[in-house]
């Protein structure tokens, strides 16, 4: 019981500091280069734990990120279902892969959620966002090793504190 | 459960996720979109959910709150002591300034009285912080840490030290959102300050540029002229200063001028703003005006800000 509570906390806790750094500024130079936390946090709970994290799960998630930043209520929800449901499906392949072949498949579903994003606002009538757009999901594709890595090593050593 | 029992999941089968679930969600999220669209509810969701988001803003600022005061205490003092006369320089050249506009004002107000002129433009300001988040890299929106209970209304122009930033567009209990003029969904009237002539200046998206896309091609634009609002449209008050043009060509099709500007604000480094708090023309008959209990020279200035001036 004590090893689900210390489990789930990991995953709130997780997802929590994702919605954190989301909103987190940067640098005006650098501002292009954030990544996509919230979903490269939620892909690798997908990954790991696929009872936790349903297509159910990933829409109420949106919704809560669409009224934290103000948006299109219901853009980040169609996002994160679209990126869930590609893991989900692929999830038993994904697991196995070693970790460049993952950090590759990464880049294709953040790439492919920046698509979905045009033809939502292409769709609401937005303006087309600059090139930087584009470079987001490399960054992220840069930083899922780490996520994933130390993700994983917390969940380990948790497991192991309990034995 | 999303997942099928472990038995029947194989490497390749469809299994996991069904595809129906999947079409339902997504067709939840896009009617979702499209009221949203719409309707613009998610403003009222805000407004419900403030309890949450605004705590949220606060501790998604802290980082930088942290590193600025780390910046402040590590700072010598040699800089420091440099920054505090260049702040003392300015706030006397300021004062001066200040000292023969309000000379100005005395002046033009006794001109208007026999003028019979109703309305004044009093200005009051009020002075806002911003907190330091980023909504979405590619809209140029900044929070402000004051809101409706702070009298805050949409539409109120948001300035800084040199010039417009922008207009609230979004107003929640205690803080508010604000659109740079840059954002490339934003336009604001502008008239080039040397000939009088009247444009649009839009927001392209860069925080550094603004752009002119419909100036006549005869028109008299120069590199380094000053660009200031016009007053037209009734949303920002006329004569602050908005850019500098820093480029002028012709447009593709070559019927137009297409000018650069460079914003006036310091638009991404401003820590304190100034929403006007009159809204430039007001509509409507002029609300009944009180007893003066001692008739002083500046009515602006001894009304308590946007009391008086809002029927």
């Amino acid at each position: 019981m004590n090893r689900r509570r210390t489990q789930f906390l990991i995953f709130s806790g997780s997802i929590l500091l994702a919605f954190l750094l989301q909103l987190t500024p940067l640098p005006q130079a650098i501002i292009v280069l954030k990544p996509y936390w919230l979903a490269l946090v939620l892909v690798y709970w997908a990954i790991e734990t696929p009872d936790r994290v349903g297509l159910g799960f990933a829409f109420l998630l949106g919704l809560v990120a669409d009224v934290l930043t103000g948006q299109l209520l219901g853009e980040q929800s169609l996002r994160l279902l679209v990126m869930i449901f590609i893991v989900l499906r692929f999830r038993s392949r994904l697991r196995f892969f070693p970790i460049g072949q993952q950090t590759l498949a990464i880049l294709a579903l953040l790439l492919n959620d920046r698509i979905v994003v045009l033809m939502v606002r292409g769709f609401s009538g937005d303006p087309m966002p600059s090139m930087g757009f584009w470079i987001g999901p490399v960054i992220g594709m840069i930083a899922w090793p780490f996520i994933f890595l130390l993700l994983d090593d917390l969940r380990a050593r948790m497991r192991a504190k309990e034995t | 459960m999303p997942l099928a029992s472990p038995d029947k999941v194989s490497l390749f089968a469809e299994g996991a996720v069904s595809t129906l679930r999947l079409i339902a969600y997504l067709t939840m999220a896009m009617i979702i979109m499209v009221i949203d669209h719409r309707g613009g509810y998610l403003i009222g969701l805000r407004n419900a959910a403030s309890a949450i988001v605004e705590p949220a803003y606060r501790v998604a600022a802290m980082p930088s709150e942290v590193a600025k005061a780390g910046r402040l205490a590590i700072a010598t003092q040699s800089h420091l002591v440099d920054e505090n006369r260049n702040l003392r320089e300015a706030l006397l050249l300021a004062q001066a300034r200040l000292n023969r506009m309000s000379a100005l004002v005395a002046q033009n107000d006794r001109l208007k009285k026999l003028l019979d002129v109703q309305k004044d433009l009093g200005l009051g300001v009020q002075l806002a912080r911003l907190i330091d988040i980023d909504l979405d890299p590619f809209r140029h929106r900044v929070v402000l840490d004051a809101g409706s209970q702070q009298s805050i209304v949409v539409g109120q122009p948001v300035l800084d030290a040199h010039g417009v930033m922008g207009q609230i567009v979004e107003v929640l209990p205690n803080t508010s959102v604000a659109m740079l003029v840059t954002d490339p969904t934003h336009a604001i009237p502008v008239m080039v300050e040397r000939t009088g002539l009247r444009t649009i200046a839009y927001g392209t998206g860069s925080i550094d540029r603004l752009q002119l896309p419909n100036v006549p091609i005869s028109a008299d634009v120069k590199v380094g002229d000053l660009l200031v609002t016009s007053g037209l449209g009734g949303r920002f008050p006329a004569g602050f200063p908005v850019g500098e043009i820093l480029d002028v060509s012709n447009d593709e099709s070559g019927m137009f001028a297409a000018a650069i500007a460079r914003p006036a604000a310091a638009l991404d480094r401003s820590g304190e703003v100034l929403l006007l708090q009159d809204l430039p023309q007001p509509m409507g008959p002029p609300a009944p005006t009180p007893v003066q209990s001692e008739a002083t020279g500046l009515p602006a200035a001894s009304d308590p800000p946007g009391s008086g001036n809002r029927p």
